[in-house]
């Protein structure tokens, strides 16, 4: 009787074996983004960005790779669902997205609860990550642009600096803070000026900062508001560094503010002309260039391109279509070569990198200087 | 606080308060007329401003002919909503009428994003220099940023200069129609009453067409004014102005042309010094213009220059 259990357990055991070991013959995996709705300028440009890695890069352990599109709407109910989609119908081995930090914190919460891996190209919200296991993002998170924009004026010599603070966004608030904690910690002063989104006169807050006798503004919000303050700083006669965030790197700041954002700083992910940080930033342009000439790559196309390449090498390091493993080696990526420049992706699940400081230049955005982490 | 910045605040604040008050003086025309609270004043405000826009920048019209384009555009856009919105309502209960001026506005708003977009557009130099010029006295110039900065002065924008004048032009062709000529004798006499007004055979739509014309009209002079001071239009930008104006016209005294220019003032003034002596409540300013309007309505409730109504029993 013993005998015969034990033959059975062995006909079970290689049974298993034989069923798991049949071959995989491709790689699934899926880009859940924002195609259409409010952010579907991000989420195309970043799947061009996709599309350019997987052209140049299209095995993954030798195995074909098949990528499985979920378009989000920009919506939140529709990004946890295109994960949950992408997971339980098409069985992905990990997902590439969201786009939007709203639409990450929906999303991220199925791919943790299926516990599948996914990479975020550029949902910067610390809350994104947080407490989760399996979500990651290729961008810096914004208490690192926080940090770069107070390194970045602390350098330039100023120690007294009015931080405009839009109440009503999150992204506005939290960058703020850990501006402040970072130019306290270097010595510097802060004030405080409140606004809301949708404001248009800021005459009094420019004012009663310029009456605390500051030496900057640092205005972390979005562009319908920065521009105005600036145009509203500019007219006041404040002359002053100006700086805000990635929030207002849209060419609308330049069309709007004129000659009163010529030498706003901000601090953003990627600017075109910033030096080539390593091989793979190279291969991106020239092939971005090739593919659509004429054009310049965006942020979004740059940090696409990442996002399939970090999670290629992942795949790679973990040996096999295995989620677990690819999670956790995810989380080792260390320095990797990445066109938008090193990524190394914390314990937290959020990625330390460079910030590239972008400055308005005779209406035009030009490269700065970069501030690594 | 130093007495520059505070006579700087009290600029500040008088030049927004003057926009305040060239739009409150449509919106309380229209309901000194015609009882009628149309909430869609602020979005008339901000399809003028894009008549402009595009009159100047798409068909390359000279700025001041952009500017009738807009004005003329508002006139007619307000007589089109007044026909269209407002006519199949004039005998029904007076809270119809408001509720469908809110989905008036809900789609002019809807309908701006559609046809516009919902991205902000430029309006700098689109109007010539002398709009964007500051005036400045006292102070010193240093070279900063690669320009000459005038320091420590007192500035006084063009547009602030422009936007008083118009609002006293304004005030006085307003005044001459509703006192000096025939339409404006009617327009009184259809506020006081509407079906005598019709039995003396005047044509109490026309009237009241050209109520929603002129108040429109003018609500397209305080968009193109305030597109000059902060540069860019998108289709929200008439809420928050609407809205501020319908409070300076109830603080004013609703139905009072003089008190609408008043509660403007005051409401510009109360706002800036509001951020100017308190900055950590600037995120609460616009709650402050509304505590004010509760508190003075509630020891005057008709406004400053309202007109007493007795209520009969």
């Amino acid at each position: 009787m013993k005998n015969v259990s034990v033959v059975l357990l062995v006909c079970l055991m290689l049974m298993g074996t034989l069923f798991s070991a049949e071959e995989p013959s491709e790689v699934k995996l899926a880009s859940v983004f924002s195609m259409t709705g409010g952010a579907s300028a991000y989420g195309r440009m970043t799947y061009q960005g996709v599309q350019l890695a997987m052209e140049l890069f299209p095995e993954i352990l030798g195995l074909p790779v098949k990528m499985v599109v979920m378009d989000t709407k920009s919506d939140k109910v529709e990004a946890a669902n295109g994960v949950r989609r992408a997971i339980e119908n098409e069985n992905v081995l990990a997902i590439l997205g969201n786009i939007i930090s709203g639409n990450s914190l929906a999303g991220g919460a199925v791919a943790e609860e299926l516990k599948t891996p996914m990479l975020s190209p550029s949902s910067t919200s610390p809350i994104v990550t947080e407490g989760k296991a399996y979500v990651n993002r290729v961008c810096f998170s914004d208490d690192f642009q926080g940090q770069a924009a107070a390194k970045l004026l602390y350098n330039l010599g100023d120690r007294t600096v009015a931080v405009f603070v839009d109440v009503e966004q999150d992204y506005a608030v939290s960058l703020a803070n850990y501006f402040k904690r970072t130019f306290e910690g270097l010595g510097g002063t802060i004030f405080y000026e409140y606004y809301k989104t949708g404001d248009q006169d800021f005459s009094a807050q420019v004012l009663d900062a310029m009456s605390k006798n500051v030496d900057a503004f640092y205005m972390p919000g979005y562009y319908t508001e920065i521009a105005l303050i600036c145009s509203q700083a500019y007219d006041n006669g404040f002359y002053g560094n100006l700086a805000t965030g990635d929030g207002a790197y849209a060419d609308e700041t330049i069309e709007i503010g004129g000659e009163a954002v010529e030498g706003l700083y901000l601090t953003a992910g990627y600017h075109a002309d910033s030096p080539a940080f390593n091989e793979n930033a190279e291969l991106f342009l020239k092939a971005y260039a090739e593919k659509y000439p004429g054009e310049k790559p965006s942020m979004f196309a740059g940090l696409g391109f990442d996002t399939y390449l970090v999670l290629r090498d992942a795949i790679e390091r973990a040996g096999e279509l295995d989620r677990e493993k690819v999670a956790k080696a995810l989380r080792e990526t260390k320095n990797f070569p990445g066109s938008t420049g090193f990524i190394t992706i914390t314990d937290e699940g959020n990625a330390e990198k460079s910030v590239v400081i972008v400055r308005i230049e005779d209406g035009q955005y030009v490269y700065d200087s970069v501030i690594n982490p | 606080m130093k007495i520059e910045i505070f006579i700087q605040h009290l600029i500040n604040g008088l030049s927004l308060g003057l926009l305040y008050a060239l739009i409150a003086v449509g919106y309380t025309m229209v309901y000194g007329i015609l009882k009628l609270i149309n909430f869609a004043h602020g979005e008339i405000f901000m399809m003028s401003i894009f008549f402009t826009f595009y009159a100047i920048t798409l068909f390359g019209l000279p700025w001041w002919l952009g500017m009738a384009v807009g004005i003329v555009g508002a006139a007619l856009l307000g007589m089109s909503v007044d026909k269209i919105a407002y006519k199949p309502l004039r005998n029904a209960p007076r809270i119809s009428a408001l509720i469908t001026a809110i989905g008036v506005s809900m789609f002019l708003q809807s309908l701006a994003i559609v046809i516009f977009g919902g991205i902000p557009e430029s309006f700098r130099n689109v109007f010539p220099e002398f709009f964007t010029k500051i005036f400045t006295i006292g102070g010193e110039v240093i070279e900063a940023r690669g320009r000459e900065i005038v320091v420590n002065a007192i500035r006084i924008p063009s547009i602030t200069i422009i936007t008083f004048v118009v609002t006293l032009i304004t005030f006085l062709i307003l005044w001459f129609i509703l006192y000096r000529t025939k339409a404006g004798m009617a327009m009184r006499a259809v506020s006081m009453d509407t079906k005598a007004v019709s039995l003396m055979g005047i044509s109490v739509n026309k009237t009241i067409s050209m109520t929603f014309a002129l108040g429109s009209a003018l609500a397209a002079v305080g968009g193109i004014l305030w597109v000059g001071k902060y540069p860019q239009v998108w289709p929200m930008i008439g809420f928050m102005p609407g809205l501020k104006a319908f409070v300076a016209a109830v603080i004013g005294g609703i139905g009072s042309v003089a008190g609408a220019i008043i509660g403007g003032i005051l409401l510009g003034l109360i706002e800036i010094l509001t951020v100017g002596l308190m900055p950590q409540m600037a995120g609460y300013r616009d709650a402050f213009a509304f505590i004010l309007l509760i508190v003075l309505l509630s020891f005057k409730p008709s406004g400053i220059m309202g007109k007493k109504e007795l209520v009969k029993v």
